[in-house]
Order: structure tokens, then C-alpha cells, then sequence
């Protein structure tokens, strides 16, 4: 168990637990947290977690965890860890079964006078387009050919079928289509998961938010994105479904070998890893590619039907409607990066699980756009409470491998929750707020209560005071969906 | 009911515990169904025939309930009740079973995924005991 003696203070908002902490770390522990959140974690496991990430082979600088961290399984929630290339470790653990998790912010120019007495349809036609809930069918049947073509090219699938433009492509991460993905690394069961459910939003936390911009912080960097006081956006996050899921269970069962195969000794089998030059890691690091291509067509067709919902609620009826992509980041992902450590410029495949790619301005793949304010990281909060749109900093390309936080983060079990929390009673209290609610589930909505999670707005001071992210608009919810 | 959910921030978790191995796949199942707010009693029987092999007995077991979830989100279908026919355990481990399912009419919540995390079969005054920890 590590306790507040263990931990040494960098600024009010950033701590180390040094290597020196547990023999077998072989790179410290970097906390991006206030006082108050990091004690918040000591009751769970969260930084047990990254001391256990923290033993991965071929790691460079250090585990870096941000604020909205919580216990997760094996590698912490708000996880970053990057091993060298080709030498060090993938593993898929460190990355999630939700592969390509992520959030897409589509900007429209409604505001919200005209939009208020219109938002009960826009939740109703949103919930009606974009399929939620347990296991849920899509919008979009895929043939087994299809599916490949969907692993290979992501988003740019959605374009050649007219599902997407050019600038909703160009405003997603890497373009909506990581190279290197191997569809035949794929296993036929996570293929057949994959194919029944593209288009859709699953269950859990995932979700679709109508926002309106509450305020503005950053007016150069929000108008670079289309964001305007008063005026309504939209939220999806989601990732890859079961594919991902599945993907990540196959990997994570064979290498549970693989790691003796290479004489790796971990503290957590959820750990288990490949080195990425091996044939399981290159196998692993094809199969990742390609799921998180699906994800990226996944949510370019939510976007779709969010547009189509959109449209039927308000041509006629308001000017500007149309929705705009203003980016589309992961958050659970692996990614070959270039990264300056300790003065060395390395290749290393930087791992987030829980953490938002937060690329500073000037960093390469940027549209042009977004080239001098940096990337927008999305950092959505629970029903009920603001999200934010930030941009990564050149501190964080220097202090966090170019990663931010990605929410709110959990504070309370599930069980708990579900205990404490009535769906139905939460609904109406959402609704007294004016947020319109449509959700499948009612358990399922009391354990994604506002109250189950950490206050955003405490997470976001602390990722802008410690200079890892800078302020650009908060969001306030109008309409949740969720399944 | 030999098993209890334990508090975990993000996911579900569960500590189960039985006589043996057999029992504690059999527990495990009906700790899945509790977890998810699943009764698969109605309807019409469907049996489904698993045959698996791990190499120890932490993967077995999620091996054994990854089929469950993948039954449960891919086919629509619960456990009713479980038959194991073979359960080997010298060298690698050998199950196969026959589960008796049926069409799941209301679920609360699928679980997406078994993980490792700190997976371990225990011995202990209860028989077996183990602390899954499952992805929702």
C-alpha cells in the first residue's frame, strides 16, 4: 500500500514515488494531483497500480499519472507509461480492453435560446438514431469483407461510403486510420463482436451529451475550433465495443506464455506483455491498429446519426445547425511516438489507459488549424456536471509523454452506487437541472451518477496549474444518452 | 450464496468460493448472473457445448467464463445451469461441459470482460476461493 510518506513533493500539484520505493520498479512514478484528489486515491489501489506498471521492461522517463486516476485492473485509470522501441514491452493490459476508447466534440452554431424549447425531441431523435444499451445492434450492417476493409482504413472507410468529410478526417486523431493494422491478428470472434455492433454506443459509461458552450476561456483557440459562447455541441464517447474487447482478452490470455517465453516477471498477470519486436508483440500491435480503426469509424458514424438527429430537430427552426468535428482523441491506446527523455530524442510506444493524447502546438500531425494552440484534448465530466475543452501544452510534451487527463474519474464503487443512488430519482433530479435524460438502464444509470465521480472542475485546475493543459470552453450538459 | 461482490472504484469484483474447482466454475457463473441482474429461467432450453484447455487453473477459469460473457452479448444467452463432463488437471487443464441456456430476457448490465488482475485460486477454510475482478 503506498501512503502520503511515500510520495515526494514536486509542487502542489505534482509527486514522485521514487524507484526506490519497491525493488523491482525500474522507472519512478510521476502524479499530476492536488492534495486533496491525490489523497482522494489512497483508498484504492490506484498507485499500487502504477508502482506495478512501473516494473514493465524497457520503460523510459517515468509512469506519469493524472488526477482523474482511479484503481482499474493491472495498470491504473489515468495511466501513462512509454517503453522503448522496438525493444521494450507492449502490453495490452496497459492499454484496455476498450480499445480506442474516446471522445468526438462535433460544434453547431444553435444557441441555446433557440435550441431550449426543441431539446426534448433532439434527446428523443439522438436516442433514436444512435443505438445504446447491452449488446446493442448498429446502424450499419457490414459484410465480413467490409469489416476487413473497416479494420484496415477507420475513418477513411466512412468517407469512401459517405458517412464522412474531409474535414471530419483531418479533425481526428492520426487522420481516423492508424498504419500497421493487421486485420488477420484479429480473431474471427472478436471480427464477428465487431461486425453487429459498428454504429453503435454500447452500455457502461459510454454516452452522447448535448452541451452548451458555458463559457469561453481561450477566444483565439476556441474560435480555431467553431466554439462560440451560448452555443450547442455534442459529446460521444465511446470506443471499439466488443471487438476491442475481445481483442484484448485473446491477447491477454496468450500472453500469459509469452511473458515466460521472454523471462519477464511481473507483479499482476494483467500486466502481461511482449516485447514489440517479438511476433506476439508485432501480432499484438496489429490487432490494436485495426480495432482502434473500427472505433474511429465507430464514432464517425455516431457523428452521423448525431448530425441526422441534429438536422430533424432543427432545419427550419434555427439557423446553423449543421455539426461541425471540432477533434476526435482516444484514451485508451498505444502509440509510436517520438519523445524527448531525459535530453535524448526516443521512439517509445507510449501507452494510455484512461489518459487523453494532449500534443502540444508545433507537434507533428496536427492539422493546421490546431498547429499553434495545440492539440484539443476533450475531457468529459459525469451527467450532470461541466466537461471542458483543453489543449496540450509544450510542458506536457516535455513532463507527460503529451498526455492529459481524460474526465472526471470514478470516486465511488459500482456497488456502492447502486446501493446509495436510485436511477429513477437521479433522473428527475437531472431533469429539475434541465438535462434531459434517456437512458436504458436504470441501475445502470444510478452507477454512473454524477456523485460516483470526482469534481471535474478540481481535475482540470490541476492539469492547467501544473501546466500539462490549458483552458479553452467549459461545457454545460443539456441532454445525456445512455445505454 | 457462495459468493459476495467487493467494492471496486471503476468495474465489478467478486470473491467466490467453493468445495473444488468444479464448484467454483458452477459458483462463478451464477455470481456472473447475479452481478448482471440476470435470470435465464424463462423460455425455451438451449444446450451449448464447451471444450477448453489452459495451462493453469486461473486461466481456465477465465477462459470458462469468457465464454459465458461472449454467450451472453454475442448470442443473447444465460446460463441456467452447468454439467461438467471432464475436468483435468494434471499437465494442462481440461474442461468440457454442458451448458444448459436460455434466451436472456432483461439484463442490468453485461460484463464485457474477465481480467487476471490478482487472479488467484486460493485454498483456504472454504475450499477454493478466488477474487475476479470483471471489465464493465
Amino acid at each position: 500500500m503506498v501512503g502520503l510518506q511515500d510520495l515526494l513533493r514536486i509542487s502542489d500539484y505534482e509527486w514522485e514515488i521514487p524507484q526506490s520505493f519497491r525493488h523491482d520498479m525500474r522507472v519512478p512514478v510521476r502524479i499530476f494531483a492536488d492534495r486533496r484528489l491525490l489523497e482522494q486515491v489512497l483508498g484504492d489501489k490506484s498507485l499500487e497500480q502504477a508502482v506495478n506498471a512501473a516494473t514493465l521492461p524497457g520503460l523510459v522517463g517515468a509512469v506519469v499519472v493524472m488526477p482523474d486516476m482511479h484503481q482499474g485492473y493491472g495498470f491504473p485509470i489515468g495511466g501513462v507509461a512509454a517503453t522503448e522501441y522496438p525493444r521494450g514491452v507492449v502490453s495490452p493490459g496497459a492499454i484496455g480492453y476498450d480499445i480506442n476508447c474516446g471522445v468526438r466534440l462535433l460544434a453547431s452554431g444553435v444557441d441555446l435560446e433557440a435550441a431550449e424549447p426543441h431539446l426534448d425531441r433532439l434527446a428523443t431523435l439522438l436516442n433514436l438514431y444512435c443505438p445504446s444499451g447491452v449488446g446493442k445492434e448498429g446502424t450499419v450492417r457490414v459484410t465480413v469483407a467490409e469489416l476487413e476493409r473497416v479494420l484496415r482504413e477507420g475513418a477513411r472507410w466512412a468517407l469512401k461510403q459517405g458517412y464522412a468529410d474531409e474535414a471530419d478526417l483531418a479533425r481526428t486523431e492520426e487522420g481516423g486510420c492508424l498504419d500497421g493494422a493487421n486485420p488477420a491478428a484479429v480473431s474471427e470472434r472478436a471480427k464477428a463482436r465487431g461486425r453487429e455492433q459498428i454504429g453503435s454506443l454500447g452500455a457502461g459509461n459510454h454516452f452522447i451529451e448535448v452541451d452548451v458552450v458555458e463559457q469561453v476561456f481561450d477566444a483565439r483557440a476556441a474560435a480555431a475550433m467553431g466554439l462560440r459562447a451560448g452555443c450547442l455541441c455534442v459529446q460521444i464517447h465511446c470506443g471499439s465495443r466488443g471487438l476491442g474487447h475481445q481483442v484484448c482478452t485473446d491477447y491477454v490470455q496468450s500472453f500469459q506464455s509469452a511473458v515466460r517465453r521472454y523471462n519477464i516477471s511481473l507483479p499482476d498477470r494483467e500486466l502481461v506483455c511482449a516485447p514489440m519486436d517479438s511476433p506476439e508483440g508485432q501480432a499484438y500491435l496489429g490487432a490494436m491498429r485495426a480495432v482502434a480503426n473500427f472505433a474511429f469509424a465507430n464514432r464517425q458514424l455516431l457523428a452521423q446519426s448525431a448530425r441526422r438527429a441534429f438536422e430533424e430537430t432543427f432545419a427550419g427552426k434555427a439557423t446553423d445547425w449543421h455539426l461541425r468535428q471540432v477533434y476526435d482523441i482516444a484514451h485508451n491506446m498505444g502509440k509510436v511516438e517520438s519523445h524527448d527523455v531525459n535530453g535524448k530524442r526516443v521512439k517509445v510506444c507510449v501507452h494510455r489507459k484512461g489518459a487523453t493524447r494532449a500534443f502540444g502546438p508545433g507537434a507533428p500531425g496536427l492539422p493546421p488549424e490546431y498547429r499553434e494552440i495545440g492539440q484539443p484534448v476533450l475531457v468529459p465530466g459525469s451527467m450532470g456536471t461541466a466537461s471542458w475543452v483543453l489543449v496540450g501544452t509544450e510542458q506536457s510534451m516535455l513532463r507527460s509523454f503529451g498526455s492529459s487527463c481524460h474526465g472526471a474519474g470514478r470516486v465511488m464503487s459500482r456497488a456502492k452506487a447502486k446501493h446509495e443512488i436510485r436511477g429513477e430519482e437521479l433522473r428527475r433530479d437531472l431533469e429539475k437541472q434541465g438535462i434531459q435524460v434517456r437512458a436504458g438502464s436504470m441501475p445502470g444509470l444510478a452507477e454512473e451518477a454524477p456523485q460516483a465521480y470526482k469534481d471535474v472542475d478540481a481535475v482540470v485546475e490541476t492539469v492547467c496549474a501544473a501546466g500539462i493543459a490549458r483552458k479553452v470552453a467549459r461545457l454545460r450538459p443539456l441532454a445525456v444518452i445512455k445505454g | 450464496m457462495p459468493f459476495e461482490e467487493l467494492a471496486h472504484t471503476a468495474d465489478w469484483a467478486v470473491r467466490v468460493w467453493s468445495d473444488d474447482l468444479q464448484g467454483l466454475l458452477a459458483e462463478s457463473v451464477r455470481a456472473v448472473n447475479a452481478l448482471s441482474g440476470l435470470n435465464p429461467a424463462a423460455g425455451p432450453r438451449l444446450n451449448r457445448r464447451l471444450e477448453l484447455q489452459a495451462e493453469d487453473a486461473e486461466s481456465l477459469l477465465v477462459a470458462f467464463l469468457s465464454e459465458i460473457v461472449y454467450l451472453m452479448e454475442q448470442e443473447n444467452l444465460g446460463v441456467r445451469s452447468l454439467h461438467i463432463t471432464r475436468l483435468e488437471g494434471d499437465g494442462p487443464f481440461r474442461l468440457e461441459a454442458e451448458l444448459e441456456c436460455a434466451a436472456v430476457q432483461a439484463v442490468h448490465k453485461l460484463i464485457k470482460a474477465v481480467t487476471y488482475h490478482n487472479l488467484q485460486i486460493r485454498p483456504t477454510e472454504r475450499g477454493l476461493e478466488v477474487e475476479i475482478v470483471f471489465d464493465v
